[in-house]
């Protein structure tokens, strides 16, 4: 048979209709009402930035047939997002928007009843690593002068960072174990707050996200000394790593959206969808790259195992914290 | 001079016709969005971030600072007309805006409303072109201490006012501040006084539930009780006269209240973390302190509405200050902007000035720009809002409950923020009954979250040596001028007392 233009066409017209059907049922779920995006974090933060973001792009190309309603439930440190997860009415059309007191306010608050295992991984949109900074006006100019300095002032050395049991204080507290510091911490609202007071010298040193310490750090008035992650920063290639020096230890914001415990697998297909085209749009990888996050994508297995590895970590850093 | 070629930049981009349309839009939705109880500019601006992300990002700011701008000149009216402050920002409004409009003179109190709104946005839009830098390096040495000595100070504005029962305010003061420990605590990062075991503690009390409980639920109650249903309803009437000779009379009894609202609510509202809600409070106090008729306030005083109208106004054109400079939000709408701004690929802080001088100048330029389009549009509207009064009270009291109920579910979709919202609304109720002053618990639930943790940073910093709020020298004053105003009523008393015997 010769292939005519006219056939080819028709060919593919036809192929392309018995494939319809198939496709639809590819797609299969849809949903039916209104997302329940719920953030973790109050209006203004890292996650809420996130969330915000994500739904503007959803929205901006059309990516789904009903709306995402953002929420904001921060309170109690995240613990009424996740009861609100828990209990949710329905699975299917809720989901989270993440930070790590994904992990920890269950290990802290245990009378929640909330087992994060029990949650449905959908995308690992980036984690955001940790820095050490200081103010340009202390001289410090090394992380080994950093240390001598808070060994010099016997307990009177003051760093700022988020709430008791959160990121930051689990930051500090490990690398002060580590080089034996005493230092006096005070505990924030946010991050925000935190570098502010830095700015101010209210504060002498914290461990901010580099987005907020950003603006800061442009002017000339921070400056990075040590950055906890697994490598040297694309944005800071000259600030050394805490395992360059020596210590087994990286500490990153999870920033993952994830759907409420019992969603069904059709819907949970659908949602990493959506979010994986998010994931791969310019303007994400775009932020990822101003805000200095680092990618990380991983399928439903490997979230759980790094759930699990993560929920352990946190245990043993918070126990540790606490004696 | 630099300055004002930028400015003129700036007035001249926001007067685009995208961005005047922008600006108009953002106005009068602002307007609406303020002056339903429950709603404020928080929800307004976070459900209208994603279109903007159809136009450049000094269009969407100026439109999202219009919503912003719209919503504080909206809180008044339902502060005026319901008696809901329908934001933390307008609790003093009601102090002398309700009395207005029960004495048949809503028009005027709105009039006030709106002119001293202008002269705030205004004046503090000034400062903000001629300061900005300088300012920001002030906002900066407001850490902890500086912060709590600020708060303290208008807790004493408070009972310093003391016009009825000192007892009582500081009673109700108290109750407020253990409400506000309700929750999460941040510093010993532990639940407190999650109340049965009921998870929905877990969050706190906010704001919106207790103000929505105590005015929109058991003030409405106590009024009907009052009446037995038998309201006279005021009939007041708008005409074009009526609203010119309004506006002659808000200028001649209103002004001084505008000008120190205009001021302290700019210096109040730059530092970060404070927000227009103390400012507005603050101006109102001082206001009524160097008052020649004080007795005057709360009774239907323009200069009471228009201080604190114009100080939150004010200090939420200051609130940007720190948020463009220092990329600390003064409030929660401002870290929604920021949120936005950080979307839009710009990064605040101390380059943004230089980096995006075009984006922040249009900006300011917009505060102008909206200030004019603000007060235009809601003189225009008056009339609509005080025809809502002419409801018969039979009307206008479910359609109260419906709003109030329906403000309320809509700020955090939590059933149980709703059954809180009944039963402070009926303890309120009685609370009123017994003659408690309800309002410094309203207040104490804003200013507690401030102060409580500024207090404990502080201490922390000290090591517990409470001398810190005395010895530095911003604390220092500030601390001293709280307490002289907190002793002031007991002075008075001695005095008296002294002179009887």
């Amino acid at each position: 048979m010769k292939l005519s233009k006219r056939n080819f066409l028709g060919l593919t017209l036809g192929t392309a209709l018995a494939a319809l059907p198939l496709i639809a049922l590819a797609d299969g779920w849809q949903p039916k009402r209104p997302i329940d995006f719920t953030i973790m974090a109050g209006a203004g933060g890292g996650a809420d930035q996130i969330a915000r973001f994500v739904q503007s792009v959803v929205d901006a190309n059309d990516m789904t047939n009903r709306p995402l309603v953002p929420t904001n439930r921060g309170g109690g440190s995240g613990a009424e997002a996740l009861l609100h997860l828990k209990d949710a009415r329905d699975a299917d059309h809720t989901i989270m928007v993440t930070l790590n007191s994904f992990y920890t306010t269950p290990i802290r608050q245990e009378a929640l009843g909330v087992n994060i295992e029990t949650f449905t991984p959908l995308t690992m949109m980036g984690v955001d690593p940790f820095v050490l900074w200081v103010h340009k006006d202390s001289g410090i100019t090394t992380f080994e002068q950093y240390v001598e300095k808070v060994k010099s002032m016997n307990g009177e050395y003051v760093m700022g960072g988020t709430g008791a049991g959160q990121e930051d204080s689990i930051v500090i507290a490990y690398m002060s174990g580590a080089y034996g510091l005493d230092i006096k911490y005070i505990p924030y609202d946010g991050g925000g707050a935190v570098a502010k007071d830095l700015a101010g010298q209210q504060i002498m040193a914290t461990v901010n996200n580099p987005a907020e310490a950003k603006g800061f750090y442009e002017a000339g008035q921070f400056v990075p000394l040590l950055a906890f992650s697994d490598e040297r920063m694309g944005a800071y290639p000259n600030v050394p790593t805490m395992k360059e020096k020596g210590h087994d230890f990286s500490y990153y914001n999870q920033r993952a959206i994830v759907g409420a415990p019992g969603m069904s697998d059709e819907a949970a297909a659908y949602y990493r969808d959506i979010f994986g085209k998010v994931y791969e749009s310019d303007e994400w990888q775009g932020y990822l790259k101003s805000e200095s996050l680092s990618p990380l994508p991983m399928d439903e297995a490997t979230t759980r195992k790094y759930w699990a590895t993560q929920v352990e970590n946190h245990r043993q850093l918070l126990s540790e914290i606490e004696n | 001079m630099e300055v004002f070629s930028f400015l003129a930049d700036g007035i001249f981009l926001a007067l685009q016709p995208v961005n005047l349309a922008l600006i108009l839009i953002g106005v009068t939705v602002g307007l609406f969005i303020g002056a339903m109880p429950g709603l404020g500019s928080v929800n307004g601006v976070a459900i209208l971030l994603p279109i903007t992300f159809l136009v450049p990002p000094a269009s969407a700011i100026i439109f999202l600072a219009a919503i912003y701008y719209g919503a504080m000149y909206g809180g008044a009216i339902s502060s005026v007309t319901l008696g809901i402050p329908g934001a933390s920002t307008a609790v003093a409004t009601t102090f002398d805006g309700r009395p207005l409009a029960l004495q048949g003179r809503a028009s005027l109190a709105l009039v006030t409303a709106a002119l001293a709104s202008f002269v705030g946005g205004t004046v503090a839009t000034v400062f903000f072109t001629l300061f900005a830098p300088l300012l920001a390096s002030v906002a900066l040495n407001f850490g902890p201490p500086e912060i709590f000595a600020l708060m303290l100070l208008a807790f004493a504005t408070f009972v310093g006012l003391g016009g009825d029962d000192i007892p009582k305010t500081i009673f109700s003061i108290c109750f407020g501040l253990v409400l506000a420990t309700v929750g999460f605590d941040t510093i010993s990062g532990a639940p407190r006084l999650v109340l049965f075991d009921i998870q929905g503690f877990i969050r706190g009390i906010g704001f919106i539930v207790l103000a929505i409980g105590v005015y929109g639920i058991g003030e409405m109650l106590w009024t009907i009780e009052q009446t037995r249903g038998e309201i006279t309803t005021t009939n007041p009437k708008m005409t074009a006269k009526g609203l010119a000779s309004d506006a002659k009379e808000a200028v001649q009894r209103g002004w001084k209240g505008t000008w120190i609202g205009s001021i302290l609510g700019f210096f109040v509202g730059v530092l970060p973390a404070a927000g227009a809600t103390p400012g507005s409070l603050m101006s109102y106090g001082v206001a009524k302190i160097i008052s020649k008729t004080p007795h005057e306030y709360g009774n239907g005083s323009p200069d009471g509405v228009a201080a604190p109208e114009a100080a939150n106004n004010s200090a939420s054109t200051g609130a940007m200050l720190p948020m463009l400079t220092l990329g600390i939000p003064g409030s929660p709408t401002t870290a929604i902007l920021l949120g936005g701004m950080v979307i839009w690929g710009l990064t605040p802080g101390p380059r943004l000035f230089l980096d995006e001088s075009e984006f922040v100048w249009g900006l300011i330029g917009s505060f102008y720009v909206s200030n004019v389009a603000a007060v235009l549009i809601n003189l225009a509207f008056i009339p609509l809002f005080v025809w809502m009064l002419r409801m018969p009270f039979t009307i206008l009291a479910p359609l109260i409950f419906v709003l109030s109920i329906i403000g309320g579910f809509a700020a955090s979709r939590s059933m149980h923020d709703l059954w809180m919202i009944v039963i402070f609304g009926l303890g309120a109720f009685f609370l009123r009954k017994f003659d408690y002053p309800l309002a410094p618990a309203v207040l104490a639930i804003v200013l507690g979250p401030i102060a409580e943790p500024t207090l404990r940073q502080s201490l922390l910093l000290s090591s517990g040596d409470p001398s810190i709020f005395f010895i530095r020298p911003i604390a220092g004053p500030i601390t001293v001028i709280a307490i002289i105003l907190i002793l002031l009523p007991a002075l008075k008393l001695l005095r008296r007392n002294g002179r009887v015997s």
